[in-house]
């Protein structure tokens, strides 16, 4: 059952890594990849090393995701702020 | 046809043992100069980059290549999970058996990483301290790195963030920022009893900071963090963990006695340095997370 | 020795290495590029940190008050990747600024755009 389980996120990792490649958008790539992080941060739990789920679960899906975002904004990416 | 059954004379007469070259001395007369093909004219990088297709052949190949032999590799590895893997050695037993005893704290990892490798540790917080100082460097507004739209643009968004109501986010962030601070706090404190420690920690506080930032607008963030307490924040911080590790590795190597008492695992208070040291890290990677977003977006902290 | 099968965690951050290592080559946008840079870290700390684990052992934080090196999981790996994470924090946020400070000065995020408009700017 739980190996099941980690294969499906694992699984999951390898399509949201795919995913990124192939998408146009870059909002949307900056998306899938913090579900990549997401992910990765319940495979730490799975093999039993909560401090790294905590660590990527702030950094990955917070920090980085965050900063991607502020840079998207300030080469006028964004769709809403200000383009071209 | 022909060359081919010549081909095959001279590997018949190769495998027999006689002469390679049937008829050499004809051959020697009647020889063409071979062309030199020079690969390396052929295959310049400035070759490959302006012909798309080659060089999405060439990085695909080498990539599936890659993945192949390191399939096969992992295909011999040892078995996953097992425990007598030769990853899990006599180190390991050392850091689980005496590592309470020696570093007084419950979480094995927070004692391994600001204990028995805390130098590790400390060389980390300065790669984070040189990198916000690489990207204050890079980003920080002044004479040279000055342009007049953006200026203008940044101007904009102060109007924007000054003028325009945004409740939801306001109230939300005004309800949720003490407790995600409040939770790093404990994350830092408590991080030689439970998971997390001065990394996740500080992490989580860097967050919360920005939330508040991203509701508020810079000019309410600077009223109580500047680049001068910035600075201060990372350079005592810094300071703070080599005076403290070197101290216990001087008392520690020499028996000089005056050691740290461990206290009682499981307190709040034990674990010699690991708690201050804790906290160092926690201020380091809150400022310095802080300071990334603070430079992002306005280019000044 | 046939362990493919129950070696999924490393055959699929090999994959995973091997997908981010494509991206880095074949995209042309830099923000792609640098998001399979992340990618190929993870891959990395999921390798390492997949040679620690141990079946039917818990996390490495005293439980029960055991200090017994049969009932916790290998330590080693936790703390190397952790180290790791937020190294690559600051390696991106590094990277993203360099990227900040190119479209500044050329407008464009596309690589080849970039080696041309800076080819060009030699040769004046």
């Amino acid at each position: 059952m739980s190996t099941g389980i980690q294969i499906i996120l694992l699984l999951f990792l390898i399509a949201c890594a795919i995913g990124v490649s192939f998408t146009e958008n870059l909002f949307v790539a900056v998306i899938i990849f913090m579900g990549y992080s997401s992910i990765m941060a319940v495979i730490w739990l799975f093999l039993e090393s909560p401090d790294l789920a905590i660590t990527e679960a702030a950094v990955g899906a917070g920090v980085d995701s965050v900063l991607f975002f502020l840079t998207l904004k300030k080469v006028h990416i964004l769709k809403g702020t200000r383009e071209g | 046809m022909d060359e081919k059954k010549s081909f095959l004379k001279h590997l018949e007469a190769w495998v027999d043992g006689e002469e390679v070259i049937l008829d050499a001395d004809k051959y020697i007369s009647t020889r063409t100069k071979k062309e030199k093909r020079s690969w390396r004219h052929h295959f310049t990088i400035q070759y490959v980059k302006e012909n798309k297709k080659l060089y999405g052949i060439l990085s695909i190949g080498i990539s599936v290549l890659f993945i192949a032999i390191m399939l096969s590799v992992v295909n011999s590895l040892p078995e996953y999970g097992n425990a007598h893997n030769p990853a899990n050695n006599e180190v390991m037993e050392r850091y689980l058996e005496s590592g309470i005893e020696e570093t007084g704290a419950i979480n094995f990892v927070a004692g391994m990483i600001l204990d028995y490798r805390a130098f590790d540790t400390f060389g980390e917080s300065n790669v984070l301290f040189l990198a916000v100082m690489c990207v204050v460097l890079l980003l920080k507004k002044d004479k040279n790195n000055y342009s007049e739209q953006e200026e203008q643009e940044i101007q904009e968004d102060d109007y924007f963030d000054t003028n325009e109501k945004h409740p939801i986010l306001q109230i939300g962030a005004k309800l949720i920022t003490p407790l995600v601070i409040l939770y790093g706090i404990y994350v830092i404190l408590n991080g030689h009893l439970s998971p997390g420690g001065g990394f996740s920690g500080g992490t989580i506080i860097g967050a919360g900071l920005i939330l508040y930032a991203s509701a508020y607008g810079q000019k309410k963030m600077q009223s109580f963090f500047t680049f001068r307490t910035f600075t201060k924040i990372c350079v005592s911080g810094l300071l703070t963990y080599c005076a403290c590790k070197s101290y216990s590795f001087f008392t520690g190597a020499n028996h000089v006695g005056y050691e740290i008492p461990k206290g009682i695992a499981g307190n709040i208070l034990s674990s010699g340095f690991i708690l201050p040291l804790n906290i160092c890290v926690g201020l380091i990677v809150a400022c310095t997370m802080y300071g990334f977003y603070a430079l992002f977006t306005k280019g000044d902290i | 020795m046939n362990h493919l099968g129950t070696n999924f965690y490393e055959a699929v951050s090999v994959i995973l290495f091997g997908i981010g290592f494509m991206n880095l080559l074949l995209q042309n946008n830099l923000i792609k590029k640098f998001i399979g840079l992340n990618i190929m870290d993870t891959a990395v700390y999921l390798f390492l940190a997949a040679q620690g684990y141990i079946f039917g052992r818990v996390a490495p934080i005293l439980t029960d008050g055991v200090i017994d090196a049969s009932y916790y999981v290998n330590p080693i790996p936790a703390g190397l990747v952790l180290t790791g994470i937020v190294v690559s924090v600051s390696v991106t946020a590094f990277s993203l600024a360099l990227v900040q400070r190119l479209y500044k000065h050329y407008g464009s995020l596309n690589m080849d755009e970039i080696m041309q408009l800076s080819r060009e700017e030699e040769g004046e």
